[in-house]
């Protein structure tokens, strides 16, 4: 391992300019002559709107144009559409109801936009805003996806709201498990919904070119070529090669920045239509409401167990609230990314999921950190956990019987495990955490008046998404491979195009220690480049865990392909067979002899193109890639929860956390630590502090930081992160993914911690101290009346 | 979950004086918190005008009062819905019975209203206390003016 390598903890090259207020976030670009867009947003959750009056806002001072969804109809601008198509049980295809930019017949949740003021400066356009009219007819909402398929309709075309209503696994056979058990554990779940909150709002500039008839569209995007692709191909905004999309810095994104928004469409039209830029900037109340959400599930879920605790069959149910709208990969979340995680880290027999998949008058819901594996991860978790204490058994012992030992292992639900030792990350787990010394502590505790508990969770996840057929197979809209080019300077510095999209993971770095290593040059002398559709050819963008095993996998090959033709060079510098060319520490050698060049000189010399004929060999140094993964990667591993519970006040306290992941090759330890402890974050967030909620006609109450709790750091405590590793066998580097561990691993975690502590499992995410309190009260009630 | 509130104020006036009074818009718009205008439509209908802040958001609300299940002098039902723009809308309405007590009127209240859009996303935490001063503020004013 070099000191830039691969493996090294290198600083983040990119964190000079984001600490120093030099990062060039989208709302930091302007454009000459450009002009805001306010958006009006229905404050009804489900409405008919009979009439908008633009007139009086049209007059207004400094407005350019007052644009509704009859104008957007009127341009034949195309509705925004879900690309991953799912069939129900019976075999007929979703329930994919129209989703136009602006609405014009009726809204179907707060926020849907009515209405859009481009104006010369956004405090016109928002005092414009004020003077539209909007005459509605309310219509009774639906907020609770429980009840969603009893209510009236709203959407046409989808009859009980039901979007599908999908399967997987073998019923019969997981029923006979169920009746030949030994015991079964049954529990009911709610999956909290959750607001994304990506510290950088969501922003737009569009901008026409009338003398090219080109548009340009910067945005706070994961994925610039696939919002390219979607607003060119679906929504008909122009011609893909007259569409150029730029996703410079983001700052976060958590999947929330994957979709393709009404705002960014919204933004192209008018900046054509007027001609002049138009700019969209999400303030913060904008994001609680028009950023897709992410979870909320209702499960019932049961485990069936054999002799000795073994598990012989899972069967899970589940209703999925994807809000007014499908979403760009909504259908995906619920289905092909959770229900195929339902295995877990164990042999299991015998699975059967089914989900069905609702419309409601809420925000759409979508993939976030995680989604799907986190909703499936804390139903298998609780389940072994509460299986564990019900049958008397230590958590870890039955976890550690039911592992799977063997790979590759084909589990019920179509994944296929490659490789894993999910015993080596329980066995350093338990000793880090120390759990040996719990029951030392727990009477402390009690001495002190409080409830001590320990929760684990075994999580997998299936990451680097994802093979393109096998997807595909599965109702996905396109390919998940990823892209790279490598081009070499003259110098033998390097710039590497990636596919992949950074909004905080640290590409320009990791990407950057694979280049410095394979060539050994400086990690100075490369650059990653990304995020401009102009520069990369296409690419997949960043979401899943897929950066490190699919995109830096497409590197790899490009720097085959690079190393191949500087080893022609060097034939020809040096007249040697290129066959007898050994590349090694950046030196180019005939192999058995002393004569070697440099880097340096066969980068150059492939440019002045001296030494070869043109007729021998090609002048230059750029080749590109496309990697397509065999298989989905595999990380897994084992995060223990301590925590300690005050019972007058309900209040948990985390007073340990120790996450040992094996995530495969980790390039940067520092980096991937760093992830862990985001996703740590965020999941204890969900388990504790948030919640976004409805009131019952359709209202957001939970719509600032003044009432959705995001986690702050009084509420973390020191991670104790480690890591074990077993290569994954299908991608070049050996890596897994990490982006995501933490989300997925601590909502179990802590719930199983908590309900250790209490003595009850009822107690619904997030925990908040009233929660807690009532469930202690509730417990002891029981017990006293049993 | 619309909010609720009840509640009862003696006020030192004859219960005839008390109907009266709440049945004369110059008296409602004196009192009614942040009232810019209240004009009669009709004998039971009026248009009003009122800004008020509900935590970080305030509104200027545009909207149409009813008066219904008119008793006179033992009560009404008043109700409204008002339009706040890009703020939201509030509607909702209040049952006023009075009745006669130690030689005053007792006015009790039974009021049911709603929020939405932004003010229900920034304010409905705080919607029962800014009700309560409303209300507060308003019958101060009101017990002034029937004295």
């Amino acid at each position: 391992m070099s000191a830039t390598g691969i493996g090294a903890a290198v600083r983040r090259k990119e964190d000079l300019r984001f600490i120093t207020g030099k990062g060039q976030y989208t709302d930091d670009i302007s454009r000459p002559g450009e002009t805001r867009a306010v958006f009006l947003r229905s404050p009804h959750a489900h409405a008919k709107i009979k009439r908008v009056d633009t007139k009086a806002a049209a007059a207004m001072p400094g407005v350019i144009a007052v644009l509704t969804g009859a104008d957007l109809a009127q341009d034949k601008i195309g509705n925004l559409i879900c690309g991953w198509m799912i069939h129900s049980k019976d075999g007929s295809p979703m329930k994919m109801a129209p989703h136009p930019a602006i609405a014009a017949n009726k809204v179907c949740c707060v926020g849907d936009q009515v209405a859009v003021v481009i104006a010369e400066t956004l405090a016109e356009g928002k005092d414009a805003a004020e003077k539209i009219k909007v005459d509605y007819e309310v219509l009774p909402a639906v907020v609770d996806a429980a009840k969603a398929q009893s209510a009236p309709a709203i959407h046409e075309s989808a009859p009980k709201n039901t979007i599908y209503q999908w399967h997987l696994g073998d019923a019969k056979a997981v029923d006979a498990a169920i009746k030949s058990a030994k015991h079964v554990t049954r529990l009911d779940i709610v999956n909290n919904r959750l607001v994304p909150n990506a510290m950088e709002p969501r922003v737009a500039i569009a901008e026409y070119d009338s003398g090219t008839d080109n548009l340009t569209l910067w945005n706070t995007t994961q994925n610039p070529h696939v919002a390219r692709l979607v607003i060119s191909a679906f929504v008909g905004m122009a011609p893909e090669h007259k569409l150029r999309v730029i996703a410079p810095d983001v700052g976060g994104g958590f999947g929330s920045k994957i979709f393709i928004y009404p705002e960014e469409v919204v933004c192209l039209w008018a900046a054509r239509l007027v001609g002049r830029p138009v700019k969209w900037t999400s303030d913060r109340s904008e994001a609680f409401v028009a950023d897709a959400h992410g979870r909320d599930h209702i499960t019932h879920a049961e485990m069936a167990f054999g002799e000795g605790g073994k598990i012989t069959a899972i069967k899970v149910k589940t209703i999925a609230n994807l809000g007014a709208y499908m979403s760009t990969f909504s259908s995906s979340v619920p289905t092909y990314l959770y229900a195929t995680l339902l295995s877990g880290q164990y042999d299991i027999p015998a699975i059967y999921c089914e989900v069905d998949a609702v419309y409601t008058n809420t925000a759409p819901v979508d993939a976030y950190r995680g989604a799907g594996r986190p909703e499936a991860t804390f139903v298998v978790e609780r389940l072994v956990e509460v299986g564990a204490r019900e049958e008397g058994m230590d958590p870890a012992e039955l976890r550690r019987k039911n592992f799977i030992k063997t790979f590759p292992h084909q589990t019920p639900v179509i994944m296929n495990y490659d490789a894993g030792d999910y015993g080596a990350s329980l066995k350093k787990a338990l000793d880090l955490a120390d759990v040996k010394g719990f029951d030392k502590r727990k009477r402390e505790s009690e001495r002190a008046g409080k409830l001590r508990g320990l929760g684990y969770s075994s999580y997998i996840e299936a990451c680097g998404i994802a093979p393109s057929q096998a997807v595909g197979s599965l109702g996905c809209g396109v390919g998940l491979w990823e892209s790279a080019e490598v081009r070499v300077n003259p110098t033998g510095s390097v710039e590497v195009l990636t596919g992949s999209h950074s909004h905080g993971q640290g590409h320009e770095t990791t990407f950057a220690q694979l280049v410095s290593e394979r060539l050994s040059i400086p990690i100075e002398n490369v650059s990653v480049v990304h995020g401009d559709t102009d520069k990369v050819q296409f690419g997949m963008g960043t979401y899943g865990s897929r950066s490190g095993a699919v995109g830096m996998s497409a590197v790899v090959k490009a720097l085959d392909k690079v190393e191949a033709k500087a080893k022609k060079v060097a034939a020809y510098m040096m007249e040697a067979a290129e066959g007898d060319i050994v590349f090694k520490d950046g030196k180019f050698t005939v192999a058995g002899t002393d004569k070697s060049v440099a880097w340096g000189d066969v980068t150059l010399n492939a440019y002045i193109a001296h030494k070869f004929a043109g007729s021998q060999l090609e002048p230059g140094l750029k080749e590109g890639a496309f990697y397509d993964p065999t298989n989905f990667t595999f990380p897994a591993g084992c995060h223990i929860c301590e925590v300690e519970i005050d019972p007058e006040t309900g209040n948990t306290e985390i007073v340990g956390w120790t996450a040992v992941d094996d995530f495969g090759t980790v390039v940067n330890p520092m980096i991937v630590e760093g992830q862990v402890h985001g996703g740590v974050a965020q999941g204890i967030g969900q388990a504790l502090l948030e919640s976004a909620i409805y009131n019952a006609e359709g209202q957001l109450v939970s719509g600032s930081f003044m009432d959705y709790t995001m986690p702050r750091a009084e509420n973390l405590p020191s991670l104790k992160v480690d890591t074990t590793m077993t290569k994954c066998p299908s991608n070049p580097l050996g890596i897994k993914g990490c982006g995501e561990a933490g989300a997925i691993a601590a909502p179990a975690a802590v719930v199983n911690a908590i309900t250790d502590a209490i003595g009850s499992e009822d107690l619904a995410m997030p925990a908040t101290p009233p929660a807690v309190w009532a469930a202690i009260r509730k417990a002891a009630k029981m017990q006293k009346a049993a | 979950m619309a909010m609720t509130m009840a509640g009862e104020q003696l006020l030192a006036a004859p219960q005839e004086k008390v109907w009266a009074a709440l049945n004369d818009t110059d008296v409602l718009k004196a009192c009614i918190p942040g009232c810019e205008t209240l004009d009669r439509l009709s004998a039971t209908e009026f248009t009003a005008v009122a800004t008020n802040k509900i935590g970080p958001v305030k509104a200027r609300f545009k909207g149409k009062v009813h008066l219904t299940d008119l008793d006179p002098p033992n009560g009404y039902k008043i109700s409204g819905e008002g339009d706040g723009g890009i703020a939201g809308f509030a509607k909702g309405g209040a049952v006023v019975v009075l009745t006669p007590k130690d030689g005053g009127t007792l006015l009790t209240y039974n009021v049911e209203a709603q929020i939405g859009g932004k003010l229900a996303q920034l304010g409905q935490r705080l919607i029962n206390g800014v009700a309560k001063k409303l209300a507060d503020d308003f019958f101060v004013k009101f017990a002034a003016a029937v004295k």
